[in-house]
């Protein structure tokens, strides 16, 4: 009999990794960990993680990491997987494990051309909707309305670019949408991607308590309200349809989601934000849901 | 072996092949194409058993070269040009990890303007990231460089990326008669991929966590000593293979007509096949000229040239690269070596030229040797630095 999740959790992140508190990170990788032990090899580009795994020669996963530069990972990624393949090794999962930053913006390019190939390894892009380790800088995924440093008076005037989407457009075997809130369903979505030959594309929503100024306590609770309030849908998708997943499939019928402004105001980014711009966002995640439903 | 006639792009080419390289990673780049277009033929001709992993990018061609070379692979690329500086990032990132690839570099001008002919600006960029960095004359040598990279990139006493430079269409597309060596003494002379770490699954492993200043000093620390090995090394296997497939070099340095020579030539690349002819040329009027030909321009043969100059009556650098502001890098790197050695340089001039692929020939060189050597006969002091140029 397989352990439960929470129980095979443990000691995947090591003791003494150097997150803040509150940070989603090490609740991403241990589902990892859970679903591939040490038989994994983390292809990571320059953000936040590169600080949680520690300072050498220490390492804060039960596993195999690559520190890489900001915009290779999908890069380096594919010449492991390429090298395994040449070398016969099929026990080792490989995966790129990417913020934001390094996957919408500067890693865009190597992702796409990854995504193309058709790469056998599995991306995972943690999404905390900014540049987080350099200091809560935009980037093309913080939502419109939000607070960065560099947004620091109006406001993100632009929406988040779903590079989910994106991923789907590349025809792709798998992407899927997940939440660090919710792992049972990212487990699934990591077995189910592990089970498939090529590039797979996760899109794991991170709230950052630090970068979204809320109390280090609600990370959990943060994230289950974007998927209650319809902001943050999961989904599969794969052979050429959209899968709503379980934690998503109340919010398709609008009645049942939560008010988007109860999301908004735990997080002091969005403290500013102004009656206008709810419903700026409001038409944002019923066109989200528009695309979803016309896809399933 | 065989003789094949080949272009200095189809000899890398051929010598990644005769290596078994087990992956390659590149992107199209003028004048390094044909390199990945031999090579894509080779594998899916079935001739090469590798992996072709085409690139979005010269940024990622590195990468992932160097992600297939960590997971144990023997892999390799080229490029030129704004691809080498594209992927310059990487170029640092490879060496500083201590896993061994090869690359070829087929240099050419870098721009603006667009220029796809070579001079060594290029190459010369690269020249503090930690690669063993060397640069052949003609075809033959190229092929024999090439094989000889993977034999020093993973010799453990080394363990750095190796690049082989080629100038573009001088070399890299001009057909020459190459002797090719046959597979089976390559794969007895080469051996399997030796690697200082390999990260594919077999026991967790972490590379690049941050490292405190103290520790990060000491790994590049490391890797200055490496480079200091590594002469050794590129003796060893230039000796090694000279014993096996008929052709030695002389190491870090080819010394041409320098034995009983009170000038001496300093070149790098395929001009130095003019500066020869320029030599032969001078000798037979009486001239006691010689040529240092620089074959590794890292680690940089500082003894060697020490030795060669040190009882000139005069030196002059050829320079295929300018550093702005300054003089050539070949120039610059020989003056501050021998000071290690002496404190005495004999009469010294940089001449640079051939940039922007200015073709330069032998009656250039002769003339810019004798007008040298007329000035110090007569007492005189040449200028150190000069840039010769002509239409």
């Amino acid at each position: 009999m397989v352990e439960p999740l929470h129980i095979r959790m443990r000691n995947t992140i090591m003791s003494g990794d150097a997150a803040c508190p509150g940070c989603p990170i090490p609740l991403g990788l241990k589902v990892v960990g859970a679903v591939f032990g040490n038989k994994v090899i983390l292809v990571i580009p320059a953000c936040c993680t590169s600080v949680v795994m520690g300072a050498w020669p220490g390492n804060g996963f039960n596993g195999s990491v690559i520190h890489v530069a900001f915009a290779s990972a999908a890069a380096v990624a594919s010449g492991i997987a390429e090298a395994l393949e040449k070398r016969g090794i099929r026990d080792t999962q490989v995966i790129a494990w990417a913020g934001d930053g390094g996957t919408a913006d500067i890693g865009m390019a190597s992702l796409s051309g990854a995504a193309e190939r058709n790469e056998n390894f599995i991306y995972i892009m943690y999404d905390n909707e900014a540049y987080m380790n350099t200091g809560i800088q935009r980037s093309s995924s913080t939502p419109y309305g939000a607070w960065t440093t560099t947004t620091p008076v109006i406001g993100k005037r632009e929406h988040k670019k779903d590079v989910a989407r994106i991923m789907i457009a590349h025809g792709v075997p798998y992407v899927a949408t997940a939440s660090i809130a919710y792992p049972h369903d990212f487990e699934a979505k990591l077995r189910r991607a592990a089970k498939i030959r090529g590039f797979k594309f996760i899109h794991l929503h991170a709230p950052c308590p630090v970068g979204w100024r809320f109390d280090p306590g609600l990370t959990i609770k943060v994230a289950k309200l974007a998927v209650e309030t319809g902001m943050w849908i999961l989904y599969e998708y794969y052979e050429g349809r959209l899968r709503l997943s379980g934690p998503s499939r109340p919010y398709i019928d609008e009645s049942k989601r939560k008010l988007i402004i109860e999301y908004l105001k735990l997080q002091g980014r969005f403290r500013r934000i102004t009656d206008k711009e709810v419903l700026e966002i409001e038409t944002y995640v019923k066109q989200a849901w528009d695309w979803v439903k016309k896809h399933m | 072996m065989a003789i094949q006639v080949l272009t200095g792009n189809y000899s890398v080419a051929l010598a990644a092949k005769l290596a078994r390289v087990d992956v390659v990673a590149a992107y199209p780049i003028t004048p390094q194409t044909s390199i990945v277009e031999k090579l894509s033929e080779y594998i899916e001709k079935g001739e090469l058993d590798a992996k072709m992993i085409r690139v979005e990018s010269e940024h990622s061609a590195l990468a992932a070269t160097f992600g297939a070379a960590l997971a144990g692979a023997r892999a390799f690329t080229a490029t030129s040009s704004h691809g080498l500086l594209y992927m310059h990032e990487w170029v640092h990132w490879v060496s500083r990890a201590r896993v061994p690839v090869v690359m070829a570099i087929v240099t050419r001008t870098i721009g603006t303007p667009w220029n796809i002919w070579p001079d060594h600006g290029d190459f010369m960029d690269q020249r503090d990231a930690g690669w063993i960095m060397s640069f052949g004359m003609d075809n033959q040598e190229i092929l024999d460089l090439t094989l000889q990279a993977f034999k020093i990139s993973e010799d453990p006493r080394v363990y750095l990326p190796v690049m082989v430079g080629l100038e573009g269409f001088i070399l890299g597309h001009t057909s020459m008669p190459v002797d090719v060596p046959d597979q089976k003494l390559v794969d007895e002379w080469l051996g399997p991929r030796r690697q200082g770490y390999v990260i594919d699954g077999s026991e967790p492993l972490a590379l690049g966590n941050l490292a405190w200043p103290e520790d990060t000093e000491e790994f590049f620390m490391d890797i200055q000593e490496s480079m200091e090995e590594a002469k050794k090394v590129i003796k060893e296997v230039d000796k090694e293979y000279g014993r096996i497939f008929g052709r030695e070099y002389g190491g870090l340095i080819e010394y041409y007509r320098c034995s009983d020579a009170k000038y001496i030539m300093v070149s790098m690349g395929a001009w130095s096949g003019d500066l020869k002819e320029a030599i032969n040329l001078l000798r037979d009027n009486g001239y006691p000229v010689g040529l240092a030909r620089i074959r590794y321009f890292r680690p940089f043969p500082d003894k060697e040239i020490y030795e060669v100059i040190r009882g000139a009556k005069g030196v002059i650098v050829f320079d295929r690269a300018i550093s702005f502001g300054s003089m050539g890098p070949l120039f610059m790197d020989l003056v501050a070596n021998t000071l290690k050695h002496t404190r005495r340089i004999s009469v010294i001039q940089n001449i640079v030229a051939g940039i922007g692929g200015v073709n330069i020939t032998y009656t250039d060189f002769t003339g810019l040797i004798k007008d040298f050597i007329s000035i110090i006969e007569s007492g005189g002091e040449p200028p150190v630095f000069k840039w010769y140029h002509r239409r």
